[in-house]
């Protein structure tokens, strides 16, 4: 046991240290208290104004517009930054020497400035200049004038201008695409704002960043099937032909007849999207996919492919087509040279009216309809471009025999330049007829059979007919080529109903090379005005340059290279002796003529 | 006092002061790193932009329109049509 040691006497603490420590307590709860009063009551507007300085902002992340390109990659439409320059006008009025600074800057009359500025004083947002390069903006902010600010911006710029402008279309002044591709492929091209939450300090600099962020979804771009070398070729061609013949207006393309790729479209009157006051006018009209017209003589192939299909017909058939004018009805059927008795090819190519009604009443009006109906003249061809126009082929069971004849030789149907370019492309892709597209990558629907590969050759056998000395088309011809083609003249239809005698549509469509054709081209010359109207004299020659530029271009080999007259050469870049060799129509050279 | 009821505590008040020096530490370059995170952005755009002007201005210099005027006009070319008869001797 440890009793021993003594307890300790506890000493009575004095009562005034009991009651100092709660004091000290209470004070300090009461100080705690007052001082949580102050911040929150007395202080508050105070600090939360000082809170909000450093507040935690939302900052959005702008997502930037997608390019268009053409096949290759060549950019049709691009995004770039730009600075619009905005003022409050009251205060930059108020240092004279820097409006008359600015205005010099922006190349404005200073004088006129400063009037459009007092005109506008009670505002308190004014764009004083077009969007800028931000270059430019920066150098006109380094002026420090009092009130001018910069408000930065995406432009569509449009590098191709009018050669591409009706296909591309544009943006409006707050990016959303308002014609052609733009709009079209709006949803892809958009993307979407990301946003980002993050403190920032009163400079405005992200002093934190909380990590709770969307990114921003940049737009995709989007590659067309378009080839800008031969569109501008077809463009610039086209432009020439319109002018040179006084027409109103005009058309062309050029598509792949395997893939079934659109390699330019062009029409005129054209405009240039870079231009904002030209985008109102006629010229945005893409006519080639958004009009329609009748298809006149164009359709003749069609409708003896459906002749030779149904067997009715022989490539060798002989038509009687004297004496060049036919009563169906009420309707006289009128060939402008009459032919006599001709046989399939020769009825295409001298472009009968007369043996053309014929062949239409001798297999019926169903088989004229269904025929076309294969081709796809009575279907939308789906290209994609916003505003298509629908084709407009009346069902034969409403066709008279009027009806049915003048349908024979592409009267009382319309269709769309696409139309005949894609039931053109069966024919040469050996009766396969491929989806027409304009954006590459897209889900490719398989194509779908219209006749037979042997009834197509057979029509192209006897379309190489219009492209000789005999046929309407020879001005179309392009030298080492063997082309298929057809010509038409369409009368116009006038406001008063029936048909103009002096308004017509000159068009010309073909195939090239003749044996495997790669490339499928139409061109429409709208109320010629300089005399000739014939498509084959109209519109061929523009045929020609573009088709023989756009093979040169895309390598395709000739295919009838004539043996080169004895004693001259070839120039450099045409085609060498090598190249004919191989093509069977000339001996390797001997050393004598190679020298 | 045992000597050794001390060392605890002071362990544990020098573990307090050196984790408060490591926040101090962790929040500047954390700081830091978000500064440059801001300045790179910055860069990533000013390229953007001058990407953009770079493509802008090469489509312009090689617009077809442009080349076809050089071409035919400063270097007087055309383009191969036909077979050109150049003389009528080899």
């Amino acid at each position: 046991m440890s009793g021993a040691r003594p307890n300790p006497v506890a000493e009575p603490v004095a009562q005034w240290r009991r009651w100092l420590v709660l004091g000290l307590l209470s004070l300090g709860a009461a100080t705690v208290v007052g001082r949580a009063f102050q911040l929150q009551v007395l202080e508050r507007d105070f600090l939360r104004q000082e809170g909000n300085k450093r507040h935690i902002r939302t900052m959005l992340i702008p997502a930037h517009r997608g390019a268009i390109t053409d096949r290759r990659g060549e950019p049709l439409a691009l995004s770039a930054p730009v600075e619009s320059l905005w003022a409050v006008p009251s205060a930059l009025l108020d240092s004279p020497q820097h409006v008359t600074a600015l205005a010099k800057l922006l190349n404005k009359n200073p004088r006129a400035f400063e009037k459009f500025l007092t005109q506008r004083k009670d505002r308190k947002f004014v764009y004083i200049s077009d969007p800028l390069p931000p270059a430019d903006a920066q150098r006109a902010l380094s002026l420090k004038a009092p009130g001018v600010f910069s408000e930065p911006a995406y432009a569509r710029y449009y590098p191709a201008g009018e050669v591409a402008g009706q296909i591309v279309g544009f943006t409006g002044r707050d990016g959303d695409g308002l014609e052609g591709i733009e709009k079209a492929q709006e949803t892809l091209l958009s993307g979407k704002a990301g946003s980002r939450r993050v403190i920032r300090d009163r400079q405005g600099r992200v002093v934190d960043d909380t990590l709770e962020s969307v990114a921003a979804a940049s737009g995709k771009d989007v590659q067309l099937t378009i080839d800008l070398r031969i569109q501008y070729l077809a463009y610039r061609e086209l432009k020439a032909a319109v002018a040179e013949n006084k027409a109103k207006g005009g058309l062309i393309v050029v598509a792949d007849s395997t893939t079934g790729e659109i390699l330019a479209v062009a029409s005129q009157p054209g405009f240039n999207p870079n231009n904002p006051p030209e985008r109102r006018s006629s010229g945005t009209r893409n006519r080639a996919i958004v009009d329609s017209f009748e298809p006149g003589s164009t359709v003749k192939p069609l409708l003896v492919a459906q002749a030779l299909e149904l067997g009715v017909y022989q490539p060798t058939s002989m038509i009687d087509t004297t004496p060049g004018t036919y009563k169906v009805g009420a309707l006289t059927v009128r060939d402008v040279h009459p032919q006599g008795v001709v046989d399939l090819a020769k009825m295409l190519a001298k472009s009968s009216n007369v043996g053309a009604a014929k062949v239409g009443l001798t297999i019926g009006a169903e088989s004229v309809w269904s025929g076309y109906q294969r081709f796809g003249l009575g279907e939308p061809v789906y290209s994609g471009f916003p505003g298509e126009s629908n084709p407009l082929l009346r069902h034969y069971s409403e066709w008279g025999q009027i009806a049915t004849a003048t349908a024979s030789y592409g009267y009382g149907l319309s269709v769309n330049a696409l139309h005949l370019v894609r039931a053109y492309a069966a024919l040469a892709n050996d009766g396969l007829m491929p989806h027409l597209r304009l954006v590459q990558n897209e889900q490719a629907t398989p194509p779908q059979r219209a006749v037979s590969a042997q009834t197509a050759r057979n029509v192209r056998k006897m379309l190489e007919g219009v492209v000789s000395p005999d046929g309407t088309g020879i001005r179309a011809a392009i030298p080492g080529y063997r082309v298929s083609a057809k010509t038409g003249t369409v009368r116009k239809v006038s406001e008063t109903g029936g048909y103009h005698g002096d308004k017509h549509q000159s068009v010309f469509i073909g195939m090239v090379p003749a044996e495997h054709p790669r490339l499928v081209g139409l061109v429409m010359i709208d109320e010629p005005g300089a005399g000739a109207y014939y498509g084959g004299l109209v519109a061929g020659p523009v045929f020609s340059r573009v088709m023989q530029g756009a093979a040169r271009q895309l390598q395709i080999p000739p295919d009838d290279m004539p043996p080169p007259p004895p004693r001259t050469m070839a120039q450099p870049g045409t085609a060498s002796p090598v190249q004919l060799a191989q093509h069977g129509t000339l001996p390797p050279p001997s050393p004598e003529q190679a020298r | 006092m045992k000597r050794g009821a001390m060392l605890l505590p002071m362990m544990l008040s020098v573990a307090v002061v050196t984790s408060a020096l490591a926040v101090i530490r962790t929040k500047h370059e954390n700081r830091a790193l978000v500064n440059e995170l801001e300045k790179l952005r910055g860069e990533q755009t000013r390229l953007d932009m001058e990407w953009a002007q770079l493509q802008l201005e090469e489509a312009t210099l090689s617009h077809n329109a442009r080349v076809d005027r050089i071409a035919r006009e400063q270097l007087g070319m055309t383009e191969p049509r036909d077979y050109v008869i150049i003389g009528d001797r080899p």
